[in-house]
């Protein structure tokens, strides 16, 4: 590395792992039923890059993460359900903690939505579903998720309503801010038409990497994280200070990095839990927005310090 | 009786205050009639309900020891926001109506002494080590939901901050699990609105101690549920609020909730 190379990755902060409070599992890898034009990992039926994670590997995870006192579990590819052990493997998870799939749900039918409410009902943990879903109609969904993605997301919805649960829907926010009043009532409207009567949803920014870079363009020069941005900002919002991930080549930082060669941190919980340098311009996105990966109900804990008006003064 | 500062046999804990000062006044006597040496608030004083004021004089003329809340450090430090830890639109809708009313109906010499509370208490429950704090003992305002809480996380909490016992509120839903080694953790819930579970009261609990077991009692509490609706409504605080009080079932602030909690409530 020559004197200007190392100047400019010094420009980057390095953040440590203050606790390993969500634990991912790339269960399916990278590969996936659908082809979405905005996938940030570019998942699809033919991307092996990752693959699958069996049974037996998120079992020795999961309890290899009890020592660290992980809080969650999350679940996500690619699409989940494409591994054939899913069920198993949620029904291992949920003696051990709360879990979340994030999915499109399409490969769940109504006998697999009923088994997995079993699952829920017998554990003291909750198990939720966040179903990707990126439009109120089929026009808007399907040109990014493909052709009759909205009815089959839609039909999966509804029976996993069904089996008594409360999905999140989560959409990529692809429309312009002053759309947004507009989309959000759009989704609620859908929604409830098709039955879902308490929906909840959750929105996020738009990851500009894989597919989306292709889509849209990427990120520009001044989207970075730098060392003199760090000061004064809450870093338990960046979801490499609480989080690891798993996949079939090890422990990555990140959910949304999996594709970065020094995202993969090592083979063991212990390995992975070292500082990582926020190099990426994805790490841009996790700064402006934060908490863009876990759960509502994980809160933000932005602790804010801005002072009321009349306080200034 | 207590025969040391810090060391009880029988206490009453309670959070989330809300300004239900209805509420706080039914507690402190109940809780002196099921035989609590001393009370104990794990914070969030203001919020959601009416004349945040009234809340005060009840807190000192029975001595409750206070912890701070992310409301009250809030309020305290003249913060443009409650620091709730909310992420949906929605729910930092409601609670910046609640916030702005709060804020704008709280004397002076409350918001200093708010400023000074302490952020945890230590006090021994017969032989046990008990930590009192208002999310978790890392954050105030960390989320510890009974459905997205894993036992190995709070055996965790127990073991890097030391105790037997560690209390806790914010959520405003009470539950309570015990752990390995006789430890335990206590979401105390609150008394300023109902338990999404379409009843009115609201819940405390009275923790006591013999020779070697905690025994954890939540006590459902009937105050004048009518009254503080009433009050509510001369202060011109939404509908949506008094719908919570009235009917038992929360209706703003839910995105928060996982989905075991909420599937509990109605909406």
């Amino acid at each position: 590395m020559n004197e200007h190379q190392h100047k400019q990755t010094s420009r980057h902060p390095s953040l440590e792992l203050e606790s390993l409070d969500y634990l991912w599992f790339q269960v399916a890898g990278t590969l996936c039923n659908l082809m979405c034009k905005h996938c940030f990992i570019s998942a699809s039926p033919t991307n092996d890059a990752f693959g699958l994670l069996s049974l037996e590997a998120v079992q020795e995870k999961l309890e290899e993460s009890v020592q660290y006192g992980v809080k969650e579990y999350y679940f996500t590819g690619g699409e989940p359900f494409i591994n054939e052990d899913m069920i198993p493997i949620l029904r291992s998870a949920m003696c051990y903690g709360p879990s979340t799939v994030l999915t499109n749900a399409i490969p769940i039918t109504q006998d697999m939505a009923f088994e997995m409410a079993e699952i829920e009902q017998e554990s003291i943990y909750s198990l939720e579903f966040r179903v990707s879903l990126d439009g109120f109609n089929a026009e808007m969904n399907d040109a990014i998720r493909g052709k009759h993605t909205f009815r089959r997301t839609i039909e999966a919805i509804q029976r996993l309503v069904k089996a008594g649960f409360l999905p999140i829907i989560t959409t990529v926010m692809t429309w312009p801010e002053h759309k947004h009043e507009e989309v959000m009532a759009g989704f609620l409207k859908t929604l409830k038409d098709v039955g879902y009567t308490r929906p909840r949803l959750k929105m996020l920014p738009m990851i500009k990497l894989g597919g989306e870079e292709q889509r849209t363009g990427g990120y520009t020069d001044t989207e970075e994280v730098t060392n003199d941005m760090m000061a004064g900002f809450d870093t338990t919002q960046l979801i490499c200070s609480n989080s690891r991930v798993i996949s079939d080549k090890g422990v990555h930082v990140c959910p949304i990095l999996l594709n970065a060669e020094d995202s993969l941190l090592g083979g063991t919980l212990e390995e992975g839990i070292k500082p990582y340098k926020l190099k990426h311009k994805a790490c841009y996105t996790c700064y402006m927005n934060g908490a863009i990966c876990s759960n509502p109900s994980s809160g933000s804990e932005m602790l804010f310090t801005e002072k009321l008006e009349s306080h200034h003064e | 009786m207590n025969n040391k500062p810090n060391q009880y046999q029988c206490i009453a804990v309670f959070g989330g205050v809300y300004s239900n000062h209805y509420a706080l006044d039914a507690l402190l006597k109940d809780g002196r009639q099921r035989g609590a040496e001393a009370f104990f608030c794990l914070g969030d004083l203001g919020a959601f309900g009416p004349n945040p004021n009234k809340v005060f004089p009840l807190l000192q003329k029975e001595n409750v020891q206070v912890v701070q809340g992310n409301y009250d450090h809030s309020i305290g430090n003249d913060l443009n926001d409650c620091q709730c830890g909310y992420t949906d639109p929605t729910d930092n809708y409601y609670a910046k109506i609640s916030y702005d009313y709060t804020y704008a109906n709280t004397d002076e010499r409350w918001k200093a002494w708010m400023k000074e509370l302490p952020e945890e208490l230590r006090i021994d429950l017969g032989s046990f080590k008990m930590l009192l704090c208002h999310g978790s003992p890392r954050k105030t305002n960390e989320f510890l939901w009974e459905s997205t809480t894993s036992t190995h996380f709070l055996e965790k909490l127990c073991r890097d901050y030391h105790a037997d016992a560690i209390l806790a509120t914010h959520t405003g839903l009470h539950w309570s699990r015990r752990l390995s080694g006789n430890r335990h953790f206590i979401n105390v819930g609150s008394i300023g609105r109902p338990a999404n579970d379409g009843r009115q009261h609201v819940w405390y609990a009275i923790l006591t101690a013999d020779d070697d077991q905690i025994h954890v009692e939540f006590i459902p509490l009937e105050y004048p549920y009518k009254a503080l609706a009433e009050e509510m409504r001369s202060e011109r605080l939404p509908d949506t609020f008094i719908e919570t009080i009235e009917s038992g079932y929360w209706t703003t602030c839910m995105e928060v909730l996982p989905g075991k909690e909420r599937k509990r409530g109605k909406w």
